[in-house]
């Protein structure tokens, strides 16, 4: 069985919200831009509540943001 | 290189000067024929506090002169807190650090256990310290670099 973690859309989601930038994102959910370039690259899995303001960023329900999938393919 | 990661590598070279000089210095001063354990501890007491106090000083001036290059060179201002990505690295980190301690520290008591003199339980028990704050820097930049 595979590494099980918790894949995202962000880099898409973040160039159709007027490509706004890592930092900027980072800055809207309160974190360092680093954690979304472990987000993004699938170095991390966020928290329930990073999840949940991520989400909100862009205006999104959580499941059109986040899936649950085994290894990067399928990311 | 991300700020995180340039921090963990200053951190872990600066770790190894420190400990390598302060040794270097200091291991020359050993009582050669030590008959009298009174003087032996004297040594091995003054040697930790010391080395205790001049690591600290040492790693905050690094610090801040990491800091201020950072700034120079980058013309970006370091993270001023700890995300929860921040927080679960360390967390790791202190994990390693704290379980290579406690293996060097039952290496340390199992010296006396064997009858080793108790300049060896010393030696094992300051390099122990020394391999737990290096296994706590390499964890960091490891996790900073590969997740979590």
């Amino acid at each position: 069985m595979g590494k099980v973690l918790v894949g995202n859309h962000i880099r898409k989601l973040r160039f159709n919200h007027n490509e706004m930038t890592q930092q900027q994102l980072a800055d809207k959910v309160g974190v360092t831009r680093q954690t979304i370039v472990a987000l993004e690259k699938g170095n991390y899995s966020p928290s329930l509540e990073l999840a949940f303001r991520i989400a909100l960023a862009f205006n999104l329900p959580l499941e059109e943001v986040f899936f649950y999938g085994e290894n990067s393919e399928e990311r | 290189m991300t700020y995180q990661e340039k921090k963990s590598i200053v951190s872990l070279i600066s770790t190894i000067l420190i400990f390598t000089v302060y040794c270097l210095y200091k291991f020359p001063e050993y009582p050669k024929e030590v008959l009298d354990s009174k003087v032996a501890l004297h040594y091995w007491g003054s040697f930790v506090l010391v080395l205790t106090l001049v690591s600290i000083a040492a790693h905050i001036g690094i610090s801040i002169i990491f800091n201020i290059v950072f700034r120079m060179t980058t013309g970006e201002k370091e993270p001023t807190f700890a995300d929860e990505l921040d927080k679960r690295i360390e967390l790791l980190a202190f994990r390693n650090s704290f379980a290579m301690f406690v293996i060097g520290f039952l290496l340390a008591m199992g010296s006396l256990v064997i009858d080793q003199p108790l300049k060896v339980m010393f030696i094992v028990l300051i390099v122990s310290g020394f391999l737990s704050d290096v296994t706590g820097s390499i964890s960091r930049l490891y996790h900073y670099r590969r997740g979590v």
